[in-house]
């Protein structure tokens, strides 16, 4: 039960967030790559005031899939090394959100070398 | 046929247009950015608890080695040419997950491989990735350095 309210948190919050950026899309004509950048910066500056992280305790995947919760992870490694120090603060940013550049880097440039662009399906 | 005459043929163009064009449904595509955003989310969840229950993960271990499948995910998906069918549907439901991150970095560099393995594909690789680590990482310096003069005090 526990586990299907998880699910649940996950798939309603994470698809308000889609929504917003859907209805973003709709009204201003904002590109895909603006999309992105905003949602992240949104997600780094609620975390500066310590409040995505709420919402990620609250929606677990739902608010760490979307791409505000690199930005929550920026910010959350920020503060977190900013405890130990001044080096700390510089580099506690892309510490934690190391997983996921590293990753999209890697895979990235395998699966660019591996696959050729497809037809377009017009 | 004087300037004033031509602006006004073509607003009346451009309003013809628009009466005979088919109206996005703005409905629709909520819906359909709410149920694809909410899948992809739900699969990140099931991720979560198949690392945390089977495996013992947990913390920020957990959170990087979900991302991680997340992102292997969307840059399979977008090789294989699924992701960006997906994304027809799904609008921004496709586009805000991490996945969509992934699909961002690969897309461009297979489309520009063409031009060579560095100003091709390892450059292409970060149209979009870029300014996103770009801002990203300043943001993070600019609040750790917050929060250290904070805790100065």
């Amino acid at each position: 039960m526990e586990i299907f309210l998880g699910f649940l948190k996950a798939f309603a919050v994470g698809g308000l967030i889609c929504v917003i950026a859907q209805l973003l899309i709709n009204k201003t004509k904002l590109t895909a790559g603006k999309i992105l950048v905003y949602f992240m910066l949104s997600g780094l500056i609620l975390q500066a005031f310590g409040v995505y992280e709420k919402l990620v305790e609250f929606a677990g995947a739902g608010a760490t899939v979307p791409i505000s919760g690199f930005g929550f992870l920026l910010a959350d490694g920020a503060i977190k090394g900013a405890s130990e120090g001044f080096f700390g603060a510089i580099t506690g940013g892309l510490t934690s959100a190391s997983a996921g550049i590293t990753s999209a880097v890697v895979f990235g440039f395998l699966f660019s070398l591996i696959f050729k662009t497809h037809q377009k399906y017009n | 046929m004087t300037g004033k005459n031509k602006s006004n043929t073509n607003e009346k163009y451009l309003e013809y247009v628009s009466s005979i064009s088919p109206k996005t449904n703005e409905i629709k595509t909520l819906f359909r950015a709410f149920l694809v955003g909410g899948i992809i989310c739900s699969i990140g969840q099931g991720i979560r608890y198949l690392f945390s229950l089977v495996f013992g993960l947990e913390g920020e271990v957990l959170a990087g080695a979900t991302s991680m499948v997340m992102i292997f995910l969307g840059s399979f998906l977008t090789g294989l040419g699924v992701y960006d069918r997906i994304g027809k549907f799904a609008g921004a439901g496709s586009i805000v997950p991490i996945t969509g991150f992934a699909n961002s970095v690969v897309s461009p560099a297979m489309e520009f491989k063409s031009e060579g393995f560095i100003y091709g594909l390892s450059a292409k690789m970060f149209t979009v990735a870029g300014p996103i680590i770009v801002f990203g990482v300043s943001g993070s310096v600019i609040v750790g350095i917050i929060y250290f003069i904070i805790g100065l005090f």
